[in-house]
């Protein structure tokens, strides 16, 4: 027998072929993942995040703020959808985080520019995530002293009087020296207990019928309920031991700050790790083998990783990413968790993502239940 | 409930993809028998028995199951049922008692710990009853099974090819147990292509190719085939010759040999007896006139069935 025989490469390769061709969801994975990691990649994840909300409290509307205004939105950085002259408010939004940015210009600040008297404005930005603001800081300074400048009709010999004139006070909030871990350890939270929930529940099903025991099961008087109940609640056991575990390490490891409210973010995290080993389970309904079961897992991770604002910022991608993003319960996860540990959020500030979760908990157990088959047929 | 047979099907019909598997079945399973389901490979046994506990739901046809309909009472069925797996399908992972635990507390069955310790004792596992359920032996997995679908004592007993891959020992041993529960007044359908175990069963039904073809007590079933069987014996290459010579003369519909022996089954006894007579004299071996077996009559059966298919 010789050590190698071409016609005995193409007997094997020939049943590789034939045996890749019958998983089909293997080979959609395999046409489908490079080319949604290239549109995702390529069009979707944008580091220089442009066009962040903002608000702007200016209780007087007088040129010079008008122009400074005008400028900052012409860098492309700003986009001012809230006008309001109350403080209050402005703070409730960027608590929420509806908004990126606050831009405060006092009300005695065109006397003071006229007067030549050390003007100020007041920048405010959430800096949970430093990344997305750092861009838009470092414009700040030029762009409002040259709009200052340029309204107020000095000429070019005075520009260097009036830059150093304006001062612009940078306050980076719930992350004052823009620590990228107090944003990315909580965050981890969600990415691990994605990554074992999903992975562990979406085996629970498909584990019985490759191994035959599910004739069995379902012989037996147990209802769908039962089954699915018994298959995720160990699975939210293994979750809180995480929860613990790593809530505990971002705190003596990585220093991240918690001033929320305990009960709060468990509440919400219970939500999100309820909506994970659903999710796990309704893949379970739907793949045949272990094989696609972890590779379907997979398919939903990735896209989730990259579109929730894990890794890139949410707000840098363009309108249809985040509409896809919103689709992922990680995304809402880490909106809740950086608002409740970072911000100190109570339960009004982050009931929007929480009632997001508790929909997607909804949606998979309604899902899960009428995928699940009580026959074999 | 009313005392009416234990299953009584009518004009069952299942169909996957455009097969049809089973094709208008219609039979009844008598309380308290021990009933024969018999039939070649894929004839559409296991899939019956899966329509009748539940597990399938058929395109067509009516069912009772222990008075329940089928497709509506599927749960109360499932509860008053016990079906064994053509496969062992218990946790492999999971310990001998472990596995008879879960599945008496799905039955809800109590006191458990004391269900569990009697039924261990039954199968004398008690002192291996630590023993991942994996490592045990096709033949104790067997009985295993046995015992952990017959556990909440159902009415019915459904059993799918309970016997394969168990040696002959273990399947006599099955049987005297099958027998014993039957005595205690379960049904028990059970499906076999073993002709030693129909013979076992108090009524059989046949089926090929998704059809019924023949139901009644084993000897109403040969009599019913309506053969003549002679047995033809001699030197084994006489009896060789004699076989190739007999294929296609007038009367003769199956040869069968059987060790140094053949079986010579036809329709047509004037017909068949005249071939074997010539052929014994051609060849040199003595013939004699044998009961027909069942298995002749079912190898019959099968080839007939396969004609009309045809």
């Amino acid at each position: 027998m010789r050590w190698f025989s071409f016609r005995r490469l193409r007997a094997l390769l020939k049943k590789e072929v034939i045996q890749m061709r019958r998983d089909r969801i293997t080979f959609a994975m395999m046409i489908g993942v490079p080319l949604m990691q290239l549109v995702l990649f390529g069009f979707a994840i944008n580091n220089d995040p442009k066009s962040l909300p903002a608000a702007l409290v200016a209780p007087t509307q007088d040129r010079y703020s008008r122009a400074i205004v005008t400028a900052l939105e012409l860098t492309g950085y700003y986009r001012f959808d809230h006008i309001t002259p109350s403080a209050a408010e402005a703070e409730a939004l960027i608590e929420r985080g509806a908004i990126s940015f606050v831009v405060t210009i006092p009300s005695d600040f065109d006397r003071r520019v006229d007067r030549g008297d050390n003007p100020q404005i007041l920048i405010e930005a959430d800096a949970t995530d430093p990344a997305v603001a750092s861009g838009a800081i470092s414009t700040l300074g030029q762009v409002a002293s040259e709009a200052l400048l340029h309204e107020s009709g000095k000429d070019a010999l005075a520009e260097e009087q009036t830059r150093s004139q304006l001062e612009v006070i940078v306050h980076r909030r719930y992350n004052p020296d823009g620590i990228t871990q107090y944003n990315i350890v909580p965050g981890l939270l969600g990415v691990i207990l994605q990554m074992t929930m999903v992975m562990m529940t979406s085996m629970a099903l498909t584990r019985e019928v490759e191994r035959g025991t599910m004739e069995n099961l379902l012989a037996m008087p147990a209802t769908g309920l039962e089954i699915m109940c018994g298959k995720i609640l160990p699975y939210l056991a293994v979750g809180a031991f995480q929860v613990f575990l790593v809530l505990g390490a971002a705190k003596a490891l990585f220093g991240v700050p918690f001033v929320g409210s305990l009960s709060l973010l468990l509440f919400g995290v219970f939500i999100f790790v309820l909506a994970l080993v659903l999710l796990g389970y309704t893949i379970s309904t739907a793949a045949r083998t272990q094989m696609q079961a972890m590779q379907l897992t997979f398919f939903f991770f990735l896209p989730s990783l990259l579109l929730s604002g894990f890794m890139f910022p949410y707000r840098g991608m363009p309108g249809w990413a985040q509409v896809l993003g919103e689709f992922f319960p990680l995304t809402h996860f880490l909106r809740m968790i950086r608002a409740v540990m970072l911000k100190g959020a109570d339960l009004t500030n982050v009931s929007g993502p929480m009632a997001a979760m508790a929909v997607f908990v909804l949606a998979y157990a309604l899902l899960a239940l009428t995928r699940f088959r009580r026959t074999l047929d | 409930m009313t005392e009416g047979p234990a299953i009584r099907v009518e004009g069952l019909v299942k169909r996957f993809g455009g097969r049809t598997v089973v094709d208008h079945v219609s039979m009844t399973v008598a309380r308290g028998q021990i009933t024969g389901f018999l039939g070649p490979n894929g004839s559409g046994k296991t899939t019956m028995i899966r329509v009748m506990c539940g597990l399938l739901t058929a395109d067509e046809g009516t069912g009772m199951v222990l008075g329940y309909r089928l497709g509506r009472d599927t749960r109360r069925i499932k509860r008053e049922i016990g079906y064994m797996t053509q496969r062992f399908s218990l946790y492999e992972d999971m310990t001998i008692r472990e596995n008879l635990a879960f599945v008496a507390g799905l039955y809800g069955l109590r006191p458990l710990r004391r269900v569990v310790d009697e039924t261990l004792e039954g199968l004398g596992l008690t002192s291996r009853q630590h023993q991942l359920s994996g490592t045990l032996s096709g033949g104790w997995k067997q009985r295993m099974a046995l015992a952990a679908c017959v556990m909440h004592k159902p009415k019915l007993l459904l059993l799918d090819e309970p016997t394969a891959g168990v040696d002959p020992k273990a399947r006599r041993d099955f049987w005297e147990e099958i027998h014993h529960l039957a005595a205690g007044g379960m049904t028990v359908l059970v499906s076999t292509h073993y002709m030693d175990e129909a013979e076992r069963c108090h009524f059989v039904n046949y089926i090929s190719y998704g059809r019924l073809v023949a139901s009644g007590t084993v000897e109403e079933v040969i009599a019913h085939a309506g053969l003549t069987t002679f047995l033809i014996e001699g030197p084994m290459d006489k009896v060789a010759e004699a076989e190739r010579q007999l294929r296609g003369m007038p009367g003769v519909d199956e040869t069968a040999p059987f060790g140094t022996s053949l079986h010579v089954v036809g329709r047509d006894a004037g017909a068949l007896k005249t071939s074997v007579r010539q052929v014994a004299a051609e060849t040199g071996t003595r013939m004699s006139a044998t009961e027909t077996s069942l298995e002749d009559a079912f190898i019959r059966f099968m080839n007939q069935s396969q004609d009309n298919m045809a």
